[in-house]
This record gives C-alpha cells, sequence and structure tokens, in this order.
C-alpha cells in the first residue's frame, strides 16, 4: 500500500468504526428517533394548528426540512466530541501511535460522525412521511450533497470546539451551551425573518443557521413559498458552509493536535 | 550488534511544571535487547517511553528508533514500533478481533473489511498463530472486549501491537493491575515472543523483580539516571554483604579480627564487610574465639533498589 491508500484505507477504517458502534448502540439509535418525535410531531404539528391562518406556508413542512440540517449538523458535531471520550478512555492513544496523517484521524471521524448523522435523518424522514410531508425521491436527491456538505459542516464545528477542551466533562459542560441556543437562533422551529437588532446579530453569527437555511433554500426554490421561508440566497449559505467548514477543521485539527502532543 | 534505540541529552519539561520531567538522560538499546527501566511513581518512566514512541514532544537532546529521528521522521518510527500503554487502550464496544483488524487496517496492512471472514488468509492465520502464542482461545476473539478480564486485555493487546512486525515492542508498566498468576503468564509469553520474534523489549516498571529477567536495567528517579548495567552488574555496585559476629569474650575477638587485618565496625557485637559470603567462611575458619553470634547479611536487589532510592531522595 503507498502512502495515499494507506491513508484512505485508514480514513475508511476510523469511519466504519463508528457506525459499528451505531448499529449496536440501540439506546442511541432510540434516542435519536426522540428528538424528531418531539420537535416534529409535538411542537411542530402544535404551531401548525394555530398559527396556519396567518402563515403563507405550510408550518410543518417549514420544521421538518428545519429538523433535517439542525439533525445532521448536531450528531455530527456531537459524534465529534466523542473523540474527547476516546481520549479519556485511552483509545485515542492506539490511533495517535499509528502511522498515518493526523488529517487522516480528523477526518476519518468526521466521515464516519457523518455517516452517523445520515442514519439519525432516516428516522426524521420516516416521521416526515407518516406526517404527510410532501417529499420526492429527486427532491431527496436534490438535497442529498447538501445534507453532506451540512453534516461535514457540523462535524468541523464540533471539531473546533473540542479542539480547545481537555476533558470529556467540560466538553459536556460546554457543548450544550454552544449547541442548543443555535436551534433558536437558527430557526429551526421559529421563523426569524423579523427579529430585533441584537437577536438579528445572534442570528447571523450562529453557524447553523446557514446550514438550516441552505437546506430550505434548496428546498423551496421555485415554489411560492421561497420568499416566505427563506433568509439568504443559497450561493450564500453555500459559501458560507463551505469555507466555515475547511476553516474549522484546518484550524480544528491544527489545535488538537498541537495540545495532543504539546503537553 | 548495533543500536536500535539512541537516546541523547534528552530533556523534558511540561509546560505547567518548573524542573524537568526529564533531565538530561542517555542510554542506547541494541538490537533483540531485552531493556528495562526502573524507577518509582514520577521519576518520569512514562514520560521517557511517551517521547520515545512519539506521542509527546521533547523539549531538547535527540531520540532516534531504528535509525529513524522521532520527531521529523515519526511514521517511520511508527510503523517499527509497537506499543502496550500502561492503560488498556481498546475500544470495548468492539469484539478483540474487531479490535485487532482496526490495528492492522490503520497501519495499513490489508484493506479494510466489514467482518474477519472477508479478511485475507493471511491476515486470519497470523491473529490465529498469535492468539495461540498468548494463550487466548479462538472462541475469545469474537467476543466483545467489554467481558474480558484484565489478564485477557493485556493479551489482546499484545497480539494487536504484534500485528505489523514492530522491531521494538514498548511497555509501559505492563502489569498493573494484574494478579500474579496473569504477570507470570505475561513474562513467559513475552519471553517467547522475543525468542520466536527477536524483537527488541523496552519494559517500563517499578517492581524490580520483573526487570531482573533484562538483559540491561537502568533505574531513573527524579529524571535522571541514578544506576544503569545488567542486574548482575548492578547487584554487585549495590550490594553491600557483611557479617556479624560475637563472643563472650569480646576482647579475644576484637583482636584476632585484627590480626586478620579485617575492618570491623562496632564495640561488639562486630560488623566485618565481606564481598561474598565464601569469604565468610574463611574468616570463622580462622577465628579460635568462641563465638555465641554468627550472621550473614545479604540484601536482596529489591532492598539495594530501595536504597539508591532512598539516598537519591536525601
Amino acid at each position: 500500500m503507498n502512502n495515499y491508500t494507506h491513508n484512505i484505507n485508514a480514513i475508511f477504517t476510523i469511519a466504519f468504526r463508528d457506525i459499528t458502534k451505531l448499529l449496536r448502540d440501540k439506546g442511541r439509535i432510540f434516542g435519536g428517533l426522540i428528538f424528531p418525535i418531539i420537535f416534529i410531531g409535538v411542537l411542530g404539528t402544535s404551531l401548525q394548528s394555530n398559527l396556519e391562518s396567518s402563515l403563507q406556508y405550510n408550518f410543518l413542512t417549514f420544521v421538518f426540512i428545519g429538523v433535517i440540517a439542525q439533525t445532521l449538523f448536531q450528531s455530527t458535531a456531537g459524534g465529534i466530541i466523542s473523540l474527547v471520550e476516546d481520549r479519556q478512555n485511552d483509545f485515542a492513544q492506539e490511533i495517535f501511535i499509528s502511522p498515518i496523517s493526523r488529517y487522516s484521524i480528523i477526518l476519518g471521524k468526521i466521515l464516519g460522525e457523518t455517516m452517523v448523522s445520515f442514519v439519525q435523518v432516516i428516522g426524521v424522514l420516516i416521521f416526515g412521511f407518516i406526517f404527510g410531508i410532501p417529499l420526492s425521491i429527486i427532491g431527496l436527491a436534490k438535497l442529498l450533497p447538501f445534507a453532506i456538505l451540512i453534516a461535514l459542516f457540523g462535524g468541523s464545528f464540533g471539531l473546533i470546539v473540542m479542539s480547545k477542551m481537555n476533558s470529556q466533562r467540560s466538553a459536556n459542560q460546554i457543548f450544550p451551551f454552544l449547541l442548543f441556543p443555535q436551534f433558536f437562533l437558527a430557526g429551526v422551529f421559529n421563523p426569524i425573518k423579523v427579529l430585533p437588532l441584537p437577536l438579528e446579530i445572534a442570528t447571523k453569527i450562529a453557524p447553523m443557521t446557514y446550514a438550516v437555511d441552505l437546506m430550505r433554500s434548496i428546498y423551496y426554490t421555485g415554489s411560492p413559498e421561497y420568499t416566505h421561508t427563506v433568509l439568504f440566497n443559497p450561493y450564500l449559505n453555500f459559501v458560507v458552509c463551505a469555507a466555515l467548514t475547511a476553516i474549522f477543521i484546518g484550524l480544528g485539527t491544527y489545535w488538537f493536535v498541537k495540545s495532543e502532543r504539546e503537553r | 550488534m548495533k543500536n536500535i534505540i539512541e537516546v541523547k541529552n534528552l530533556i523534558k519539561k511540561y509546560k505547567k511544571s518548573e524542573k524537568n520531567s526529564v533531565d538530561n538522560i542517555s542510554f542506547n538499546v541494541k538490537e533483540g535487547e531485552f531493556f528495562a527501566l526502573l524507577g518509582p511513581n514520577g521519576a518520569g518512566k512514562t514520560t521517557t517511553i511517551s517521547i520515545l514512541t512519539s506521542t509527546l514532544s521533547k523539549t531538547s537532546g535527540n531520540v532516534e528508533i531504528a535509525g529513524f529521528d522521532v520527531e521529523k521522521e515519526s511514521s517511520a518510527v511508527r510503523k517499527n514500533i509497537g506499543v502496550i500503554f500502561q492503560n488498556p487502550s481498546l475500544d470495548l464496544n468492539l469484539t478483540a478481533e474487531e479490535n485487532i483488524r482496526f490495528h492492522a487496517n490503520l497501519y495499513g496492512l490489508y484493506l479494510y473489511k466489514p467482518t474477519f471472514s472477508l479478511m485475507p488468509e493471511v491476515y486470519q492465520k497470523k491473529v490465529k498463530e498469535l492468539a495461540k502464542v498468548v494463550g487466548l482461545e479462538e472462541k475469545d476473539l469474537s467476543k466483545p472486549v467489554k467481558s474480558f478480564s484484565g489478564g485477557m486485555k493485556r493479551k489482546l493487546e499484545i497480539i494487536r501491537s504484534l500485528m505489523h512486525n514492530p522491531k521494538v515492542l514498548f511497555l509501559d508498566e505492563p502489569t498493573t493491575g494484574l494478579d500474579p498468576v496473569s504477570r507470570k503468564a505475561l513474562w513467559n509469553y513475552l519471553q517467547k515472543i522475543r525468542e520466536e520474534e527477536g524483537i527488541t523489549i523496552f519494559l517500563t516498571t517499578h517492581y524490580l523483580d520483573e526487570a531482573e529477567g533484562a538483559d540491561t536495567v537502568c533505574i531513573i528517579d527524579n529524571g535522571k539516571i541514578v544506576q544503569y548495567g545488567s542486574p548482575q552488574e548492578i547487584k554487585d555496585k549495590l550490594i553491600d554483604e557483611y557479617m556479624v559476629v560475637d563472643a563472650d569474650n569480646r576482647e579475644d575477638l576484637k583482636s584476632e579480627l585484627h590480626a586478620l587485618n579485617l575492618k570491623i565496625e562496632g564495640v561488639g557485637p562486630f560488623k566485618i564487610d565481606i564481598k561474598h559470603s565464601r569469604e565468610a567462611q574463611d574468616i570463622i575458619n580462622s577465628i579460635k574465639t568462641k563465638l555465641n553470634l554468627i550472621k550473614i547479611y545479604s540484601p536482596s536487589l529489591e532492598e539495594a533498589y530501595i536504597n539508591i532510592i532512598d539516598k537519591d531522595k536525601e
């Protein structure tokens, strides 16, 4: 095996470890289904029933598309945090002692968690079909490449947060604090077309905003609801997501490897 | 034989620490040697082994493993070493064989395959062979590591570390948490592996008896080398044997001992330094005064070791 194929092989090895672990962890799969039940089933339907008359678009669909983006982003980000768990369990030593590039380790981990997030999204899609969200196979195929980008984006966000944390405890304490407010700032379940200035600034800082809006801008393109549901131009969303992903991965890997060796 | 490990003026100072954890140490290890780095907790053993295995950056100095610089050519170093860490570094959610496969794939030995049976036959054969050497049963390979005892985990880690045919096997206090039976077994199969694979073994331990089977023992304390040599050399250097004798008639005994040109301590009983127990017999044969006490004192290596560490603390 040459150096190139060796690293590709290692990336897949690391990625498939995450999938194997997910498939053995029944609790996590079940937990992945609970979120969509609450968000789409409870929150989405109740708001839909109460707000329908004053809205120009179907609120349930709006939440559904938002939840797909949010699940991809959150699941990958949270999964990357498990590298801290590996470090705590001493398993990271086994990975870090191996003769592969540190970037391959991070890429393998992000790829693995991206696949895991896709398994979680299947749960969301099942609920979407149960609630009759209009979504065709072609529609899904159109969303797929952007879904991959959003998952990578989430992973890179998790990485940059994690690279600056040195224990499982601080990760568990700080991470939800950085993630959960973004659900609301990004407007996963709440329209954010009109906001007071401080909130609008916060919204524009939250990375998840661009992930959620990218998903909606693709879904609603060419439909009459577009102007009511989408904030930014899809190109802008795409560029922000892709650029931040690249920056977060580069910087996050650098910091992570540095803190790993220079103690 | 040529050196496989060369350490020159190695210094490591942790960011948050005021003094050097490893303080200017130098040593070489020859190919095929069994090298033991011995020292009390906090002496700098784990720091040293972490630098040698490329997981920790050094402050200054030079370290070469198998001819490769540990920092500039870390990838080549990693290919040539196997490491058993102080705490088992296994994924508890995977089976034993999955842990081995993960390792083999990371080292680029085989392409990733999702099951054992899809892996190439060479791989399957090697896993089974190594399992046999360390005494892990074939049926245990498909069990989750969660269900493994401490001894079984160590065996699995050894199989894993040998998959890529390393030139040097590093073991950082491998017997920590093992019961005496598993400890003994570990030594047996390590010796076996060493004979069969001709591998260099670098071991850290704070148990002296574990170092007695080594070719070279290096004792460090407070980050410095305090003793270096074969276990026998260290014993010779460190162990002072002496004899204690006494008699009802101490005056007679004293003049007799003086006549034999022996250096004595005390006013009775008398302490006499000797080189070997055999010397003691000669002395006793030459004494006419009736003795009421003969004691030969020969400290163990363990006591000698505690002595150096204590001296170092003063």
